[in-house]
């Protein structure tokens, strides 16, 4: 018998997870818009409810349509599963709480989205989870902060703004040593351009409202298990994670460690996570990421050779003081950014004119194709002053760590002809070099 | 629950309940390079309708120490073993793929041990292509995807799985690459190497079902027929577009069929 073929990536954007309806023969994913499901008799609802049998009981929990998205997610990343929640901070804030608990100890990149940053600076503390920062590009640095009590190392695929580019391998194999799980926000990325479980990532949780659904239409996270991470390793991991490792008096005395040897974690995150703190996806949501993502490869594709074109005419042009995008020879991770990201570093990017902060103003006033708003990954290109928006409650001096200045604008490029991006940015080049 | 079998460690899943020697008991055996999660939904169904369920972790895989054994027969054998540390004389055994042979086995050779034995996915004999035998033998993940490819229904390969959020495929091989090396060829192997089913399946005196996926290309079906025309008291489910995955693809129809027979 011949050796079976695997589906490839672009395949399974268009099929991972669906079938048509088999009630109507729709060969779109159909929107369930239902918030419960009929059971066939007592048996049948007692059994769904203490998982003896599969299905679905109520859209908090699972719904027919979100089940499709996760499907696709986790065969697009090469994963075991998905949950699919209300936004990518609900993912965050589900991977985190399904693993720890008050005195527990996270380990960051202090390169991370200003939402993050906000999550697990200001807020996590007060529920008694504290996180360390660190210079993602500093292994010696993540190993330095590792406490007895830290429970996961975290960071971004890129960077936000200055795109650092993660080395997942290296990071992956720090955590491993000291029994620790790595946990990735691969939005900036997607699976189209970095797999993170290939490089040895443990949980890769995206902001779908970006480049997953890609119009700016939506917002949704979606969190994904690889199924690698052994959470009892004796002398590693074991003895760290009660929450999957020990009876759960709130579902029977599950251990989800023992129901799943693969998909602990997303066990204990949906009968949980989702159950209890409700963050869950509506069936629209989940329907137009999916259209979203059926085009996904293309996208990415085109975004990423705009970038390229539009980076080149930023870094030529003689008002621009600096450009960073990792394929740049001046990038610091270009060599780093070659071996994780040979398709390309995504179509988010930071630059600095060379002016005042009014100048940067007056720039960003003149753009007419790209838009002034606080969003990445649209169809449509994008602009930003990352120190006056996302940014804004981030001291200065944790500005200048993450690579951020008064004068730094962040440009999500989209799908539009390059041409006619770098016209407009010419023009408004242009008009702020006038003064 | 934690037992042991010839000083070795032995690990069951019961659905988180205490064994109770008042009830009936039903034991789920695992096919090559699984463990006892495969039956998670199912076996917890019974675990909380009134039997004890011992869903085991064979010798090597998954929380049971030592190494696998080296054919289905010397698995038989330890099926009863662990039956007999347990105190349990009779119970109801159910088995999938290399699983089933054991099942087989054990009842062929011991029929007053099973009141009732369930084989899904079975085939006598059991012969494993050349190709997959090579790829085991040399650990190479080659031999995981060939398992994959063919142990789901060309549908399933894109999914639809009725447990929400699980990607059928990608769990099935996260959890065959957490498997030992040479774990899966001597799994393999004993499958290959098995020969007296069809005489094991004359010693039956029990009612035993068949479980058969109509798509299944690891284990074909028309691989069953003589199995069961060897069956004195038998029953035959076929499960439409199913392949090997049984409990994965058709967790409904899989308990269905079980629930109405045990």
């Amino acid at each position: 018998m011949a050796k079976p073929k695997t589906t490839h990536f672009d395949t399974l954007a268009l099929h991972a997870g669906a079938r048509p309806d088999p009630a109507t023969g729709a060969r779109a994913t159909p929107i369930y818009q239902s918030a419960s499901f009929v059971f066939r008799d007592s048996d049948h609802a007692a059994a769904l409810f203490n998982m003896e049998r599969a299905g679905h009981v109520y859209s908090r929990i699972s719904n027919p349509t979100c089940a499709v998205l996760e499907e696709r997610i986790s065969a697009l990343e090469g994963g075991v599963g998905a949950i699919a929640v209300a936004s990518g901070q609900a993912a965050l804030h589900l991977a985190i709480v399904t693993l720890m608990g008050a005195g527990s100890h996270i380990v960051a990149s202090r390169s991370l989205y200003g939402g993050s940053h906000n999550l697990l600076d200001f807020t996590l503390p007060r529920f008694g989870i504290e996180t360390t920062f660190v210079n993602p590009r500093n292994l010696d640095d993540w190993r330095r902060a590792i406490r007895p009590s830290t429970r996961l190392l975290f960071g971004e695929t890129l960077g936000n703004p200055g795109l650092e580019v993660l080395d997942v391998p290296r990071v992956a194999a720090l955590a491993h040593e000291h029994g620790l799980p790595l946990l990735v926000d691969s939005t900036f990325t997607t699976p189209s351009l970095m797999r993170p479980f290939e490089h040895g990532a443990d949980l890769v949780y995206h902001s779908a409202t970006k480049f997953l659904s890609g119009h700016g239409v939506v917002i949704g996270g979606l969190l994904v298990d690889s199924g690698r991470f052994d959470w009892n390793d004796p002398g590693k991991s074991a003895g760290k994670f009660p929450t999957l490792t020990e009876p759960y008096v709130g579902f029977h005395g599950m251990v989800f460690a023992e129901e799943s040897t693969t998909a602990a974690f997303l066990l204990r995150a949906r009968r949980e996570g989702i159950r209890d703190f409700g963050a869950c996806m509506a069936p629209m949501t989940a329907f137009q990421i999916l259209q979203g993502i059926e085009t996904l490869p293309l996208r990415m594709q085109r975004h990423v050779e705009n970038t390229r074109r539009i980076v080149a005419f930023l870094a030529a042009h003689p008002f621009v003081e600096s450009v960073g995008y990792p394929e740049l020879p001046t990038h610091p991770d270009r060599e780093l950014a070659g071996r994780l990201l040979p398709h390309g570093c995504g179509a988010v990017f930071s630059f600095a004119i060379r002016g005042t902060r009014d100048q940067g103003r007056r720039f960003i006033e003149r753009l007419s194709i790209f838009s002034h708003l606080a969003n990445v990954g649209d169809a449509k290109s994008l602009v930003i002053h990352p120190a006056s928006t996302t940014h804004f409650r981030v001291a200065t001096e944790d500005l200048k760590a993450a690579g951020i200045t008064e004068g730094t604008i962040r440009l999500s490029v989209g799908l539009e002809h390059a041409d006619d991006l770098i016209e407009d940015l010419s023009r408004a080049l242009r008009a702020a070099e006038k003064g | 629950m934690q037992s042991s079998v010839s000083g070795r460690a032995v690990y069951a899943y019961t659905g988180a309940r205490a064994f109770d020697p008042a009830l009936p008991t039903v034991v789920f055996v695992h096919g090559a390079a699984n463990d006892h999660s495969v039956w998670a939904l199912q076996s917890r169904y019974f675990a909380h309708h009134g039997r004890n369920v011992l869903a085991v972790d064979l010798p090597g895989h998954g929380r049971s120490e030592g190494t696998p054994l080296p054919s289905v027969e010397a698995i038989a054998g330890w099926l009863m073993a662990l039956l007999d540390t347990l105190a349990i004389e009779t119970a109801a055994l159910v088995g999938h793929s290399l699983g089933s042979l054991a099942v087989l086995d054990a009842t062929g050779r011991h029929p007053g041990r099973a009141t009732r034995i369930a084989l899904l996915g079975p085939s006598v004999p059991m012969p494993v292509s050349d190709a997959l035998l090579d790829a085991a033998k040399r650990d190479d993940h080659a031999a995981f995807e060939m398992i994959n490819g063919w142990s789901f229904s060309p549908a399933d390969q894109l999914g639809g799985n009725r447990l929400p959020g699980v990607w059928m495929t990608g769990n099935a091989m996260r959890l065959m690459e957490r498997c030992r090396p040479g774990l899966l060829h001597a799994d393999l192997a004993a499958c290959n190497g098995y020969a007296t089913g069809l005489a094991a399946a004359e010693n039956v005196r029990c009612p035993a079902l068949l479980i058969i996926g109509e798509r299944d290309q690891m284990t074909l079906p028309k691989n069953a027929r003589a199995l069961a025309a060897a069956l004195s008291d038998k029953r035959v489910v076929t499960i439409p577009d199913c392949g090997h995955s049984l409990m994965t693809e058709a967790p409904d129809a899989v308990l269905d069929a079980l629930r109405e027979f045990l």
